[in-house]
């Protein structure tokens, strides 16, 4: 079971581009027709310099270009098939468009029994920065272990 | 940026999504990174004590995102967050909305806070989360 040690930890920076290849696909899959995702004019019309990343692609960039996609499982021995997601969360703080290329700095905040210890919430906070060392973002996320 | 100028109450977003089909989840995997076999592998899901694969939280979120960004411009969005309730099975046909719940300033910005839902065509509750944007 994950205990209060793993409070602080923090893990191996993870650098990931912002291809387009891969984000075309990324929103085929959804079926997101928004012309702003589509094309980079309509994309520069409303302020972005070029097509920009949807809420959610943040998540996917840190995992893709993970070599250990689930390193923080496995270095807290948390068994992937008794992981839920339990809560997720972006606060943006400045555009993402494809090129870019970002590192994510991930970090344990907190470790929660629940249910009289069946089940353990581990919150991890990650720093987003860009090529030019801006920070444009904060993801939070709860993983739910099922003791 | 963009001109809306919501009461509380509004419905802002609604989006209603195809069936998640088995393939739509292959796909999410390689389009996500995410390549937990509890999506694509009925054994492995079998093994963890659940009857067949379900979806990622997150392809729902990004249906969630997607709602959100047919109604809201992206540059507008400064933060969004969601709790996933219930686990959303294969062939679930989701529907999001948002509804304007709070007008405030903050950052030097008008701001309004919406709270969303992600529903099964049964009405269950998958996601509820909340978005800010600036007005």
């Amino acid at each position: 079971m994950v205990d209060q040690s793993a409070v602080g930890r923090s893990f191996t920076p993870i650098t990931a581009r912002v291809e387009p290849g891969r984000l075309r696909y990324f929103f085929n899959t959804i079926g997101e027709r928004n012309p702003v995702y589509r094309d980079a004019k309509a994309a520069e019309a409303v302020g972005f310099a070029a097509v920009p990343v949807p809420p959610t692609y943040l998540f996917c960039l840190e995992m893709m270009d993970n070599d250990r996609p689930f390193e923080f499982l496995e270095a807290l021995n948390i068994d992937l098939a008794r992981v839920l997601h339990g809560e997720q969360g972006f606060t943006y703080h400045a555009p993402v468009v494809v090129g870019d290329t970002l590192t994510f700095q991930s970090e344990v905040t907190d470790v929660t029994d629940k249910k009289g210890g069946a089940l353990t919430f581990v919150g991890v906070r990650t720093r987003v920065t860009n090529q030019a060392g801006l920070h444009v973002a904060d993801t939070t996320r709860t993983i739910v272990v099922r003791n | 940026m963009t001109t809306l100028s919501p009461a509380v109450g509004e419905r802002l977003v609604h989006k209603a999504f195809p069936p998640i089909s088995r393939h739509t989840l292959a796909l999410y995997c390689g389009a996500s990174g995410d390549h937990n076999p509890m999506h694509v592998d009925i054994d492995f899901a079998r093994q963890a004590g659940f009857p067949d694969v379900f979806s990622h939280g997150m392809l729902v979120m990004a249906y969630l995102g997607q709602a959100l960004t047919d109604a809201v411009s992206p540059v507008a969005i400064r933060s969004f967050s969601t709790r996933f309730a219930a686990i959303t099975q294969l062939g679930s046909r989701l529907t999001c909305e948002g509804t304007v719940t709070e007008l405030f300033e903050a950052g030097g910005e008008r701001r309004a806070r919406l709270a969303l839902t992600a529903k099964d065509a049964d009405g269950e509750t998958k996601l509820a989360g909340e978005a800010v944007i600036a007005l």
